[in-house]
């Protein structure tokens, strides 16, 4: 066997992609994220091996691709994926992390979890079964994430003949639904993760299929869009203050920038004070940069000096986000104590922990239809709802739809501090 | 336009970056967790960045099973020096000697299981109230379901189907008192990541990583290190073999290659060849299917 010689510089230039997968047992997802890793040779012997003995000790008649992914001991004995796990896979292209996902509807919030980082979306539809309830609901999920490239795998495409009328008639289906959702960026790949049609190569059966791989459209998706470039945001996140002789009056602030680019020399304003001032250096260990750009951590140092601490947000003058403490938010709900009006909770946005009431639900959405209903004062767990709030302090945020990381918010039960609800600001 | 793209290594750097400086902003008690591995080399390398001009503001916290290799301790000392921080050590003979544990006997007799109560006796003496850890999700298949923020009750227990849901990057330190957490900022790297940032950043790591000669013996088809506490079962004989660590743990339970591998280009392209996972030499691991989770569960790194 010839291996190639493995380029470090190629290595170093690649990107990064992280999808998400949503599909039920059924639909073959573990299928096809074994046939992605397997393809690229990311599974290792010993795993396959301990894959294997495993199915044989549980009588499969296949080597099992889902125990693989399947982490947790409750998991493998149920043959269910209860929570997200983490996989990863590198082609000479790009390095890709998978977020791989539970379809069933009462792990909704895991769904959300894994859509919250994601740049694709992969969503399988079983050719025989065609459009389903569940297919709905990932689509509506992963656009009211804002993931902006959604691909959807009609998979088991053996199964019904490689007949392109089943294709079409599904790719009909969902166009007519996504029309009501805001997603940039859709396709379609007729599949057999099974035997391998156009997951990594051209299938021969479906010559009619004009399109990419599976794999080829994750490799060539342009991801680097996916970030805000226009408004500038720098969540303060630490300060740095040294207390050395060296730098005896350094005083850096340091954080993460999630929106717009920052140069050296730019008028900043400062949030909550709206004290305006200058950029002096942009710094880090190896002498600094000119200009930041997401999602770069840096520490910025001001011309001026000012009382700024965690939880503060550095924006330009001529390009403020919305501050208020009153917001509207699609909410997510994850506990099983439900959601009630006139109840309070932390909130975590950006740096900032401030506390929050909620002062309505306005509506639910039925994930399945779109629809809104008007019922009731509680939200439960796996539902989404319309939900204003009013915080104990001004939030500094900008649409959802416009920066996920300004436009994101988590809420925390006051008792237990578990992570309840996560919010899309309208 | 100008195209504004960081390369996936960068991107992770970023990542971890921000982890280290949530930790150090959400917790009153902080300490990273120093194995003398190269994951935990590479998470004191992203903690200098973090805080760059000041200290890195938290202790390093080694678990001594008193079965390191010498070199390991050696780097260690020295770095600790070098970064002029503070370093708590919890000691497993410690352990022993008070009857918190017993040692193992027998032939596969390791003090890595033992570890959990050092860990967690230490973490209680000194109220850490986060240990960073460098543990990775592509490792194993139960680490691969852990958070970057991982909630530890009052008894350090982890319950692994009741998780904080971890939402964008927005991550929740809450806790109550006794309880704890574990951070994972290297979580998405891989162990080609980790190899490769060593050499894109030039990073020192111990001379135990390249290959040199050892008194070594074989054990089920793995190579382990030959030292007087290593029981050796009739047969297995002691040779001397040019080998070298894919990862350094406690000296009972590291796997050592062969390796002819003198440099990071040659260790690079030896992993890009291996068709083993670096935790398919690791004993500890092959004890059963669950034996990860089951460790994690009772509060192991």
């Amino acid at each position: 066997m010839t291996e190639e010689k493995f380029s470090t510089k190629a290595y170093l230039g690649m990107d990064l992609l992280r999808f998400t997968t949503a599909g039920s047992v059924d639909d073959g997802k573990s299928t096809l994220i074994g046939r992605l890793l397997y393809d690229s040779k990311s599974i290792f012997e010993d795993q396959l091996e301990a894959v294997r003995l495993a199915s044989i000790r549980k009588g499969n008649e296949h080597i099992n691709l889902a125990l693989l992914t399947d982490g947790l001991r409750a998991e493998r004995e149920q043959g269910i994926t209860i929570d997200v796990a983490y996989r990863y896979f590198a082609t000479p292209k790009r390095k890709f992390i998978i977020a791989d996902t539970p379809g069933h509807v009462q792990y909704t919030r895991n769904m959300v979890t894994g859509a919250s980082t994601a740049n694709a979306a992969i969503i399988l539809i079983d050719a025989r079964n065609g459009v389903t309830e569940q297919s709905y609901r990932h689509s509506y999920i992963a656009s009211l994430l804002q993931i902006p490239h959604l691909i959807f795998c009609v998979n088991k495409m053996d199964l019904v003949d490689y007949n392109e009328d089943v294709f079409e008639e599904i790719k009909h289906q969902v166009s007519a639904f996504a029309s009501k959702m805001a997603v940039k960026d859709i396709r379609f790949v007729p599949i057999s993760a099974l035997m391998g049609d156009n997951v990594v190569e051209q299938s021969k059966n479906m010559p009619w299929y004009g399109g990419g791989t599976l794999r080829y459209i994750l490799e060539n998706i342009h991801v680097g869009s996916d970030w805000n470039h226009i408004d500038p945001r720098f969540p303060v996140q630490y300060v740095i203050r040294p207390q050395s002789e060296k730098y005896h009056d350094y005083r850096g602030y340091a954080g993460r920038i999630v929106g717009g680019v920052f140069r050296k020399g730019d008028k900043v304003m400062i949030l909550p004070s709206g004290f305006v001032t200058t950029i002096k250096s942009i710094d880090d260990i190896d002498g600094g940069v000119e200009e930041a750009f997401p999602p770069m951590s840096i520490t910025i140092r001001l011309e001026d000096d000012l009382d700024i601490s965690r939880g503060d947000m550095i924006v330009r003058e001529d390009n403020v986000p919305e501050i208020s403490q009153d917001i509207d938010v699609m909410m997510c709900w994850m506990s099983e104590k439900p959601l009630n009006t006139g109840t309070k909770y932390y909130l975590k946005h950006t740096t900032q922990d401030v506390r929050c009431l909620v002062k309505e639900i306005k509506y639910k959405v039925d994930v399945n239809t779109l629809n809104r209903i008007s019922d009731g004062k509680e939200l439960k767990m796996n539902e989404i709802a319309r939900v204003s709030l009013r915080t104990t302090k001004p939030l500094f945020f900008d649409p959802y739809r416009r920066n996920r990381n300004t436009g994101s918010l988590i809420l925390i039960d006051e008792g237990t501090n578990n992570t309840v609800g996560g919010g899309m600001i309208v | 336009m100008k195209q504004y793209n960081l390369n996936h290594l960068r991107e992770l750097e970023s990542e971890s970056i921000f982890i280290m400086r949530e930790v150090a902003a959400q917790f009153e008690r902080p300490a990273l967790l120093f194995s003398g591995g190269k994951d935990s080399i590479v998470m004191v390398h992203l903690a200098k960045k973090a805080f760059w001009p000041a200290k890195i503001p938290f202790p390093l916290f080694h678990i001594d099973t008193g079965h390191n290799f010498e070199e390991t301790m050696i780097f260690r000392d020295e770095l600790v020096a070098e970064l002029g921080v503070q370093l708590i050590v919890g000691s497993v003979q410690e352990s022993i000697d008070k009857g918190r544990v017993t040692e193992e006997t027998g032939y596969n007799a390791s003090r890595n299981l033992l570890q959990t109560v050092t860990l967690l006796d230490a973490i209680e003496e000194h109220k850490i109230d986060a240990a960073i850890g460098g543990g990775r999700r592509d490792e194993e298949k139960a680490r691969a379901k852990e958070r970057f923020f991982s909630h530890r009750d009052e008894f350090g227990q982890w319950d692994p189907k009741n998780q904080r849901p971890e939402l964008w990057n927005i991550f929740n330190g809450r806790r109550h008192v006794g309880e704890h957490f574990r951070v994972f900022p290297l979580s998405n790297w891989t162990e080609m990541d980790i190899w490769q940032y060593i050499y894109l950043e030039n990073i020192n790591i111990p001379s135990l990583y390249f290959t040199h000669k050892r008194k070594v013996f074989k054990r089920d088809g793995v190579w382990l290190a030959a030292y007087p506490f290593m029981k050796r079962k009739p047969g297995e004989e002691v040779i001397i073999k040019r080998i070298r660590c894919r990862t350094i743990g406690d000296i009972s339970c590291t796997g050592l290659s062969e390796s002819s591998a003198e440099n990071l280009e040659e260790i690079i392209q030896e992993i890009a060849a291996t068709r083993v996972t670096e935790r398919g030499s690791r004993s500890d691991d092959k004890r059963s299917e669950s034996a990860m989770e089951d460790r994690k569960k009772e509060g192991y790194f």
